[in-house]
């Protein structure tokens, strides 16, 4: 697999997002969508080096424990309550090579479904030692992995009975402004997925597919953690060879 | 049959919901002692090139109610023009200056604030000069995909008026929806999700 694309800078603008694979902006059945969506066109525009050009971080900005959720908000020698998890992956772009350098950021749950915030109101306890967050910059082949405990499911106000499947909330840079992306990661084998309505927003059940983990038989440490495997793709460039000329070339 | 492109299906966006700050800035939500500080919050220090100014501003739905858990992130050039990134190759850029930021909408009354510098012109595609700009990414409960503006700024109207992407804009009083209007160093910009003065929003 070429991964030239990634060693030396780029500087090819991003494929067109193909907009129906995601959710449309407005989305009845999650009601919060109905006022919040655009509703005129949006401008078309083929990425400029304001978009194309995008922040990089630093692995240095890393601490120990920032991909570690069972330890990184817990009293020292105690731990977060719940199934303890990997979950580990790949950042690729859509010409399926390895996004080096990535920062992920993630944030959840805890394992009773209880997130740590003021507006939340669910009657599931809080626990001491689970704060939510974690973060991970992806290595030379666009790996990562993190330790958590798995997230619980919760209810919350949109239809009278709608509840959230367990999930893990990323948000992802890549090299380029326009990858920016926020999703949100489900587990093989709930049953709750499709009971969803944010999971329901997206019209195309093979993207809803992509974003469900398998369990990673594998990777799972025994007497220790189950693992689970979500690889995520970000778009891809066209090769500077297809752009036009740029200034002063 | 003919060959396989090889090329993988973008992983599909979901909304950031109500607890972004959780994961993006849990200072912000007094998460403490996990992170030092949350990311984007300075984007300058005292040693950073150009003029200091202030883009501040406010989300809007449809109902004209303020977004209080919504999240800007920016991106900008330089005051002379270049981006901090690897993939800028026409210069160096200010390796005092981040060019990124991130700001929560405020919890009390909805706003956004960044204190950067005025960025310098950088070229469209084709070489003319676009007109000054910021790029924002907004994201929040109820947006299920994040949503690409930019804020021109309301003292460069000879640049704003040959910059190509407004010039693209077929319904002339939208472009005023992309310009921050300047009031002492401060630059403010409301964006509008929706309704009679929706923001224009880009598919990059």
């Amino acid at each position: 697999m070429p991964t030239q694309s990634n060693q030396r800078p780029e500087t090819g603008a991003f494929f067109a997002r193909d907009r129906a694979w995601h959710a449309p902006a407005l989305t009845p059945e999650y009601k919060t969508s109905i006022l919040r969506s655009p509703q005129r066109p949006l401008l078309s525009l083929d990425g400029t080096i304001s978009e194309i050009t995008g922040p990089v971080f630093g692995h240095s900005m890393i601490g120990e424990l920032d991909n570690d959720l069972i330890h990184n908000y817990a009293r020292s020698g105690e731990s977060a309550i719940g199934e303890r998890i990997i979950v580990h992956g790949r950042v690729l772009d859509e010409n399926a090579r390895p996004v080096r350098g990535a920062l992920l950021e993630f944030w959840q749950a805890n394992a009773g479904g209880r997130y740590r915030h003021k507006k939340e109101t669910y009657l599931a306890a809080i626990d001491p030692n689970f704060g939510g967050c974690g973060r991970t910059i992806t290595d030379d082949e666009g790996h990562y992995a993190f330790r958590t405990v798995k997230p619980g499911p919760y209810p919350w106000p949109n239809g009278v009975n709608d509840w959230r499947p367990a999930h893990i909330h990323f948000s992802v840079f890549g090299h380029g402004f326009a990858q920016r992306l926020i999703t949100q990661m489900y587990f093989e084998g709930d049953p709750m997925i499709w009971k969803c309505p944010i999971v329901q927003t997206i019209p195309d059940r093979a993207a809803i597919e992509q974003l469900i983990a398998p369990l990673d038989w594998g990777q799972t440490i025994p007497m220790d953690a189950r693992a689970f495997k979500f690889d995520i793709v970000l778009r891809g460039r066209r090769s500077t060879l297809f752009e036009n000329r740029l200034e002063g070339n | 049959m003919v060959q396989d492109l090889h090329r993988l299906k973008e992983t599909p966006s979901q909304t950031a919901g109500p607890y972004v700050h959780i994961g993006l800035t849990p200072n912000f939500c007094d998460i403490r002692g996990v992170y030092e500080t949350d990311l984007g919050t300075a984007m300058v220090n005292e040693r950073t090139l150009g003029e200091r100014i202030s883009l501040r501003g406010r989300i809007f739905d449809g109902g004209e109610t303020v977004l209080r858990d919504g999240m800007v992130e920016i991106w900008q050039a330089d005051a002379a023009g270049f981006h901090n990134s690897p993939s800028e190759l026409r210069g160096t850029a200010d390796p005092n200056f981040t060019g990124w930021g991130r700001c929560p909408t405020s919890g009390e009354d909805g706003i956004f604030h960044f204190d950067t510098i005025k960025p310098g012109r950088v070229p469209y595609k084709d070489g003319r000069w676009m007109a000054p700009h910021i790029t924002l990414w907004i994201v929040a409960r109820g947006i299920n995909i994040g949503l690409h503006t930019r804020a021109y700024f309301s003292d460069e109207a000879d640049a704003n008026a040959a910059d190509p992407l407004l010039s693209r804009i077929e319904h002339r009083a939208r472009v005023e929806t992309m310009i921050a209007q300047r009031e002492g160093n401060i630059y403010t910009i409301d964006i509008h999700l929706q309704g009679p003065k929706e923001t224009v929003f880009l598919d990059i």
